[in-house]
């Protein structure tokens, strides 16, 4: 099981949050489009998602949709980053569960705090189920 | 005492020498500005009964004698006219004044569009019906001359030899003598002749005396009073006629008589033009029926006892002359002689002046207009003036030559009435046309003409022809059974209308015919723009000032062109202060200066004055070269209705206009939130664009500034990174401007003539370095050598060398080639630039051409597209009057081509403001 999947077709943004995250420690798996981001979500399993908005094949906010609608994923946190810093983004993001809206350019260290953040109350849910 | 006529013709010479010396003397005072006692009511009042002539001086007494009551309907028209229809003769008053009429004929002529057609015919018929009402004082007067002296029996005076046609001849030169020396002595703007009026009152009130005189003589000097005479008369076996005192023969006569009143010239000159102030008509409304009650005295009285002791076959019309003479009593007879001398030199005087006015007005001026260049040389000059009397003089002269013509033909006839009736029938044509033209605002120019002309030709037919049947037997056998046998058009029994009085008949068949004609024709035409204009000045005349005055001649005319036509009618020294008083120069300037339309609008009127309207008309007309009426100021001035009309039009098409300015802005707003959101959308796609390298960058120089554990593999690598995404970003930064650049159309963009041959081949060097390091190879196919086009090398250049390396760039082929061929065909210069690749997909093919489209997707490696530069060479190729397309080209890939127009050698500077 990986701990987060990176989806992200801009090949040096993808290059830069492989290195900060696996540097943290995080298990870490890439995808470059929204049919990818898919399969890999099946494949791999991650416990969180870094999902990119506008992504060739489908689009980001589409693919958190299907993660949403499945009960197979309830559990898998979904971080949305986007270049696109409109208010009606972060809205509809948040509108379908997202679990946290990066805008970017972003400091590295907010990607990982929000990661961190978001993987240690996953464990803290599970202790406590 | 002795009646010789060398005596009665010398005092009748005295009497006019001290109505010449009364007239003169009151023109002197008028003039003086003091007009006093001249312009009073009780003057007014007392020239109006002009319309007591020696018809009905000597003839009310005929007629009394021969048909009884019949006498008073003369006078009861007339009454009925100013007691009941004062408002009516008020309304032409005003209208008269506030349009400065001349005649009656001018009066319908302005009304009905300034028509010169209808001036002229009414002219004509008051010339012809009037003639017999001239002949009947030629009559009277040369009547009561014979009745003085021949009744004398002085056989030995040499006067007594002359028959009564010359002597009829005698007083009709002596008359036109009289009367041009009266009348024209001077034009004057306004058509007004106090010394006339004063001169005319004078001898009302001669006349009035007179049979007065001979009433009281009769009434109370022989007889013992009314009762006395009747008494005499019933002893007598005589017995007024008593056939139908009130039958339909009273009511047309009493119906003429009215009419008569109003539409005879000379009746509408004293009336109506000579008239100073609209108020004297309060007093003139109650004290000429009382004139005229006073006039009718006696009559009947004078009548029975003239038929009680005057010898049968004695001429009842001469009563009032020889029932003092029978008694002895040549001083009250040369009395009543001068009375009924009076009564036949007002009219003779006022009918002749006001007919002159109208034929010098209408006739002779419009004639004299028309053949004369519109200016004439000045040694040449003619003044109009001096025209206006010699032809006023001719008429009068001609007048009374047609008068004693008419006098001469029917001189068999004895009675006096019947030939004043024939006037009166001629005339009463005019009356229908005159309640149309101050009532019925829509009665036309053409309703008017035809009904005259009908009426006239039925009256012409029915009463004036036949008077002449004793001269003539022709028209005897004419009268008897119809023309050509046809009994139907019998002139006294129309259509078989048998066994009517020939009065009756006639007013009958023309009033009938006339109103008619006058209601179908005007319904059945239109109005032209100057009746229409015309009509509610005369219509509601009470409805509008002065002010209101239709400004319609506007145009070129100079100053001095419009001096020279005010001074040519009304003299120097009435043009000079004319112009003076509106500060208008009257000597042109070198430069041209324009003159108001209100200024045009009063010179007309003026002019209106001396020569009447519609020969104002064509002078100023004439004198102003556009003379034209404009449209705007037609309706400016058209009547209220057509105002409200216009204005509820004009509301229409505001509101229609609104609705489509409506419409308007509703597409402006929808295309500027339609570019609104196309602007949000491009900055929403640059904000992204730049965001994407911006965060590459700083995400790497944060790791870098902690560079503990990071192989120099890696720092080198991220360093690259973000020179990389520095490049790019500052590349898409380039690409915006140069877009902003173009859409907004660039400053520096210069078309020259250039071969696109070179400008591709310096395009397909700078790629060169480029194919190589991508290992493409680039394939030169035909190429067309040269061709000119117009174009800014620079940024044909760029165009070239963006779809080059787009295709160089996105080329996936293994082995990649880029082909470029170019040819000339009908279309133009043509480039073609293909790839073996595997060409754009489908659903991009569309909108390729946009901004921010890339085929590909992001992070394609080595992929420097940042989806600007297909936009910007469209752009261009726009600019330059060609176009880029996506067709299908010699390799299997994507084939870009661009069509250039060739130069065909137009000037740069045309096609500059093209691109």
């Amino acid at each position: 099981m990986t701990d987060i999947l990176i989806v992200e077709d801009e090949q040096a943004i993808l290059e830069s949050l492989e290195f900060i995250l696996t540097r943290c420690g995080w298990s870490v798996g890439v995808a470059r489009d929204g049919e990818a981001a898919l399969q890999a979500v099946m494949r791999f399993r991650p416990r969180l998602v870094l999902l990119d908005i506008m992504l060739p094949k489908r689009g980001g906010l589409d693919v958190l949709k299907v993660l949403r609608s499945n009960p197979a994923f309830a559990a898998t946190s979904v971080v949305i980053l986007t270049a696109r810093g409109q208010q009606y983004d972060r809205q509809a993001a948040m509108d379908m569960k997202a679990d946290d809206f990066i805008t970017k350019p972003y400091a590295n260290g907010d990607v990982v705090n929000a990661v961190r953040r978001i993987l240690e109350s996953q464990t803290f849910s599970a202790a406590h189920a | 005492m002795i009646l010789s006529p060398d005596f009665v013709i010398l005092t009748a010479v005295g009497y006019v020498g001290l109505l010449f010396l009364l007239a003169y003397l009151s023109d002197a005072r008028a003039k003086s500005g003091n007009a006093g006692f001249l312009s009073s009511p009780a003057i007014y009042t007392l020239s109006i009964s002009v319309y007591c002539t020696s018809w009905t001086f000597y003839g009310a007494v005929g007629t009394a004698a021969r048909s009884g009551l019949e006498f008073m309907a003369i006078y009861m028209g007339p009454t009925l006219v100013f007691v009941g229809w004062w408002f009516l003769l008020r309304k032409l008053i005003r209208i008269a004044h506030s349009q400065h009429i001349t005649s009656i004929a001018d009066f319908l002529s302005s009304r009905f569009g300034k028509s010169s057609r209808l001036a002229v015919l009414v002219t004509l018929i008051a010339v012809v019906s009037i003639t017999p009402y001239i002949a009947l004082q030629l009559k009277a007067i040369t009547t009561s001359i014979q009745t003085v002296s021949v009744a004398k029996g002085t056989g030995a005076d040499h006067l007594a030899t002359l028959d009564e046609v010359t002597l009829a001849l005698g007083v009709a030169i002596g008359m036109a003598v009289f009367t041009i020396l009266f009348g024209t002595r001077n034009v004057d703007a306004r058509e007004q002749h106090p010394g006339v009026v004063a001169a005319i009152a004078f001898e009302a009130v001669v006349k009035l005396l007179a049979l007065l005189a001979v009433g009281v003589f009769v009434v109370f000097g022989v007889s013992d009073g009314f009762a006395d005479i009747y008494a005499r008369a019933v002893d007598a076996g005589v017995r007024i006629h008593e056939a139908e005192p009130f039958g339909s023969r009273w009511v047309a006569v009493l119906f003429l008589s009215a009419c008569a009143v109003i539409c005879l010239p000379r009746q509408f000159q004293i009336t109506v033009v000579e008239n100073s102030n609209e108020d004297h008509l309060r007093t003139a409304s109650w004290a000429f029926p009382c004139y005229m009650l006073a006039m009718s005295l006696f009559i009947l009285p004078i009548a029975l006892y003239g038929q009680t002791t005057m010898p049968p076959g004695s001429n009842p019309d001469m009563f009032v002359l020889t029932l003092p003479m029978s008694t002895g009593h040549d001083a009250l007879a040369l009395f009543a002689f001068i009375g009924g001398f009076s009564s036949a030199t007002s009219m003779i005087i006022v009918a002749s002046i006001a007919l002159s006015i109208m034929v010098s007005n209408h006739i002779v001026v419009p004639l004299a207009l028309r053949r004369a260049p519109r200016s004439d040389e000045a040694g040449e000059q003619r003044d109009i003036a001096r025209l206006l009397l010699r032809s006023r003089r001719i008429s009068i002269a001609l007048m009374l030559l047609l008068g004693f013509l008419y006098f001469w033909l029917t001189q068999g006839s004895d009675a006096l009435a019947p030939i004043g009736l024939i006037s009166f029938g001629g005339v009463a044509q005019f009356l229908p046309a005159m309640l149309a033209a101050i009532f019925w605002r829509t009665a036309t120019m053409k309703g008017a003409l035809a009904a005259i002309s009908a009426g006239f030709v039925v009256w012409a037919w029915t009463l004036f022809l036949p008077s002449f049947d004793t001269f003539s037997p022709v028209v005897a056998d004419v009268v008897a059974n119809g023309p050509w046998g046809i009994r139907a058009l019998r002139p006294e029994a129309l259509f078989g209308m048998e066994g009517m009085d020939p009065l009756v008949h006639s007013v009958f068949w023309s009033m009938l015919v006339n109103v008619s004609v006058l209601l179908c024709v005007s319904a059945a035409t239109g109005q032209n723009a100057l009746e229409r204009i015309q009509a509610p000045l005369f219509v509601d005349v009470f409805r509008r000032s002065a002010s209101l005055q239709p400004r319609i001649l506007r145009g070129s005319a100079t100053t001095s062109e419009l001096f020279f036509v005010a001074e040519r009618v009304l003299g120097w020294n009435r043009a000079r202060a004319l112009f003076d008083t509106a500060g208008v120069p009257h000597r042109q300037t070198a430069q041209q200066q324009g003159v108001s339309a209100d200024f045009i609008a009063r010179l007309e009127r003026e002019l209106a004055g001396s020569i009447g309207s519609a020969s104002a008309h064509i002078l100023l007309t004439k004198a102003i070269a556009g003379d034209a009426i404009s449209l705007e100021e037609m309706m400016q001035i058209a009547d209220e209705t057509q105002q409200a009309i216009e204005y509820s039009h004009a509301l229409e098409l505001k509101s229609q206009e609104l609705h489509f300015t409506a419409q308007q802005l509703k597409e402006a707003n929808a295309l500027l939130k339609e570019l609104h959101q196309q602007k949000d959308e491009f900055l929403s796609q640059v904000s992204h664009e730049v965001r994407t390298p911006m965060t590459s960058i700083r995400s790497f120089a944060e790791i870098l500034m902690e560079p503990e554990g990071l192989t120099p593999e890696q720092r080198r690598r991220f360093i690259s990174t973000i020179h990389n995404e520095s490049v790019r970003l500052t590349k898409l930064l380039d690409e915006i401007l140069d877009l902003s650049a173009l859409e907004q159309g660039e400053r520096d963009w210069e078309n020259v003539p250039v071969d696109a041959e070179d400008v591709l081949d310096q395009a397909m060097a700078v790629c060169e370095a480029l194919a190589r390091k991508r290992l493409v190879a680039i394939e030169s196919g035909a190429r067309a050598g040269n061709c000119i086009v117009l174009a800014d090398t620079g940024r044909l250049s760029q165009v070239f060398i963006n779809i080059i390396a787009n295709a160089i760039s996105h080329n996936d082929a293994r082995e990649p080639v880029v082909h470029i061929s170019s040819r000339v065909t009908q279309e133009g210069y043509v480039v073609d630039i293909s790839d073996n690749g595997s060409g754009i997909p489908p659903l991009f093919r569309k909108k390729i051409f946009d901004k921010f489209v890339r085929a590909e997707p992001d992070g394609t490696p080595d992929s420097q597209g940042l989806g600007l530069g297909l936009n910007i060479s469209h752009k261009i190729v726009g600019k330059l009057n060609g176009r880029l397309e996506l067709t299908a080209g010699a390799l299997p890939g994507a084939c870009f081509r661009i069509v250039l127009p060739v130069w065909q050698g137009v000037a740069p500077e045309a096609v500059r403001e093209n691109a």
